[in-house]
């Protein structure tokens, strides 16, 4: 006979109705380490999908998703012509924002150049760019569909195929045009001034033929970090494998979200904490008689420890399983991608779990000290 | 003539010390034998439910000795370790407010101290059932405490007391929230039960109209006990 199950059961509407309170708690939890998990996803994302294995950004500077990097556009052709690369492509990166049905659209911009590293991975509709001027390929995401048209700054481009879950670090839809557009695309939102100046130098103020990075990748067995260092050498020029640029994105670009997230994930943790104890503490001294009677009769202390200790569990359990499936069902609805793992859902459970027993402690504590004679007292 | 199932001798206990020191037994002995129903009584603040207390193991005395069932279990000091185990074995507990588990219903409520006890369920429950039926309220077994009548709440209050076959029965005025008619129901349990199991029941009560029910009235007062009144014949 499990005395915490028909305590529970006893009173049942009351323990589930804080089982819910707590499910929403925990499950706003788990939805935070969700999203942080979606960030790194999204914003490790476009970075992995263009499989370079060094990206050769401005000098000084730790790469377009970083801070700005603007290069020369014959940068690539002196790139490509080193030993050990197989490919090279330039890309420029750009964020638009552009009105579609009567909504404004914020997308990153991505121009890459036609069978070069850069350009859109997997189209999962549609088809790759095919011409040099006037193709999108954008992100589901963005809400575009196939064979629409958008305009974007001056020119209007025409969906021609479609990604899947590839977004920028802040959660914009990427969307793929040639690099040819992309430059034109950045010269036509640079100022006026600036470009009345480059059309009257015909382009000699270098605004016109620059991208932000050239992607590299290199033959089997040359070595990435060496052939960095190399280019490395050029002054006006710096080189991040892709693992130093995914060190950049995580550390640099989700590094204060990930602070926030983890911020607010441990206080909901010690509000829960301080809820479950309060809430195991009310139904202890609720039941201040019944365990003076049971000690009374002779139960044993790891009864009376098991009763209060197996509710705080059923209750994290319970808790833990209701916002779990509560984000499950929610979780298309969020404004932000959310990745839900299983060690990461295994981890906080534990975490639950070692939460209810602390915060039983109080009960506990409160019910072995209860005087059995106190059960005599009327 | 059987042994005592009650042995107490020369037990004192006291609360505090220097001035604010209060005696609430002195030097206070006491056998009831098996198969009898003795009434302790006095006044508020006599020592009654203390000298209830240290019966049932609650409560360690300062000094004297004690024996439940022929075992020596108090002399100056507790003799036992597992107490709570002593009073699941040899005593059963009855209260004023029946003090029955809310959360479980009446069968529940008199299977738990068997199941407390070691014993399995089908066990606790058969023997629970048992019980329900020799108190002749075998149909309320599935009633919860709530939907109970103080004279059936008190009825199986003392089936639980019974479960593990005590050879004590302690009452905490069992009798205080009945009225008459089942006050004396009650009373004549008690009596069934010291008489056909050769249980000793030792009852606190304030209750005159129930008096004449016991075999020997014990009266306290401030911490004595004065000599026994036999009642019934």
């Amino acid at each position: 006979m499990n005395l915490a199950l028909k305590d529970i059961r006893h009173n049942l509407g009351r323990f589930l109705l804080t089982c819910l309170g707590l499910s929403l708690l925990l499950g706003i939890v788990l939805a935070m380490v969700g999203i942080y998990r979606g960030l790194i996803v999204e914003s490790l994302g476009l970075a992995r999908a263009a499989q370079a294995q060094v990206w050769v950004v401005e000098g000084g500077t730790r790469g377009p998703f970083a801070e700005a990097s603007r290069l020369p556009g014959d940068t690539r052709e002196a790139i490509v012509a080193q030993w050990g690369v197989a490919a090279a492509g330039a890309v420029a990166y750009q964020n638009v924002e552009a009105l579609h049905r009567g909504e404004i659209k914020r997308l990153l911009v991505v121009g890459a150049e036609i069978g070069r590293p850069g350009e859109a991975p997997a189209v999962v509709a549609g088809r790759p760019i095919l011409r040099s001027r006037y193709e999108a390929i954008a992100d589901r995401r963005a809400g575009l569909a196939l064979g629409e048209r958008i305009r974007l700054a001056r020119d209007t481009f025409t969906v021609v195929g479609l990604t899947e879950n590839l977004v920028a670090s802040g959660g914009d839809p990427v969307v793929f045009i040639t690099l040819r557009d992309a430059q034109k695309l950045q010269f036509d939102l640079t100022p006026a001034a600036a470009r009345r100046e480059a059309a009257r130098t015909g382009g000699a103020a270098g605004t016109l033929d620059t991208v932000n990075a050239v992607l590299v990748r290199l033959l089997p067995g040359a070595d990435a970090k060496q052939f960095a260092l190399g280019i490395a050498r050029w002054k006006h020029l710096a080189a991040l494998t892709h693992e130093e640029q995914e060190t950049v994105l995580s550390r640099s670009v989700v590094e204060r979200a990930r602070r926030q997230i983890g911020l607010f994930t441990g206080l909901l943790l010690i509000v829960s904490a301080v809820i479950i104890g309060l809430i195991i503490f009310t139904m202890t001294v609720d039941k201040k008689k019944s365990i003076a009677t049971l000690k009374l009769i002779g139960a044993p202390d790891r009864r009376i420890v098991g009763l209060i200790v197996q509710q705080a569990l059923a209750m994290g359990l319970i808790s833990f399983l209701a916002g779990a499936a509560l984000i499950h069902a929610a979780q298309g609805y969020f404004p932000r991608r959310l990745v839900l793992e299983a060690p990461d859902a295994a981890l906080l459970f534990g975490i639950v779990l070692i939460v209810c027993l602390m915060a039983s402690g109080l009960g506990v504590r409160t019910a072995l000290k209860i005087d059995p004679a106190s059960a005599l007292a009327g | 003539m059987d042994q005592p199932v009650v042995e107490i001798r020369a037990i004192s206990k006291h609360f505090g010390e220097g001035p604010t020191r209060v005696d609430a037994l002195r030097e206070v002995s006491l056998s009831v034998d098996p198969g009898t129903v003795v009434g302790l009584r006095g006044p508020s603040g006599s020592g009654k439910s203390t000298l209830l207390n240290v019966i049932g193991c609650i409560l360690e005395p300062n000094s004297g000795t004690m024996r439940l069932n022929g075992e020596l279990v108090y002399d100056g000091k507790w003799l036992r370790r597992d107490l709570r185990a002593l009073r699941l074995e040899k005593i059963g507990f009855i209260f004023q407010a029946h003090n029955l588990l809310p959360f479980l219903n009446a069968w529940e409520n008199v299977a738990v101290a068997r199941i407390l006890a070691g014993a399995p369920l089908a066990q606790a429950r058969g023997r629970a059932l048992d019980l329900l039926s020799y108190f002749g309220i075998e149909r309320r077994k599935d009633a919860m405490p709530g939907q109970l009548s103080g004279g059936e709440a008190q009825r199986i209050a003392i089936a639980r007391a019974l479960a593990n076959d005590p050879r004590i029965i302690l009452a905490d005025e069992p009798t205080a929230a009945l009225d008459s008619e089942r006050a004396a129901t009650v009373m004549d349990l008690l009596r069934r039960v010291a008489t056909e199991r050769q249980t000793a029941v030792i009852v606190v009560t304030h209750d005159e109209k129930i008096f004449d029910r016991f075999d020997h009235i014990f009266s306290l007062r401030d911490g004595r006990l004065e000599a026994p009144s036999r009642i019934a014949a």
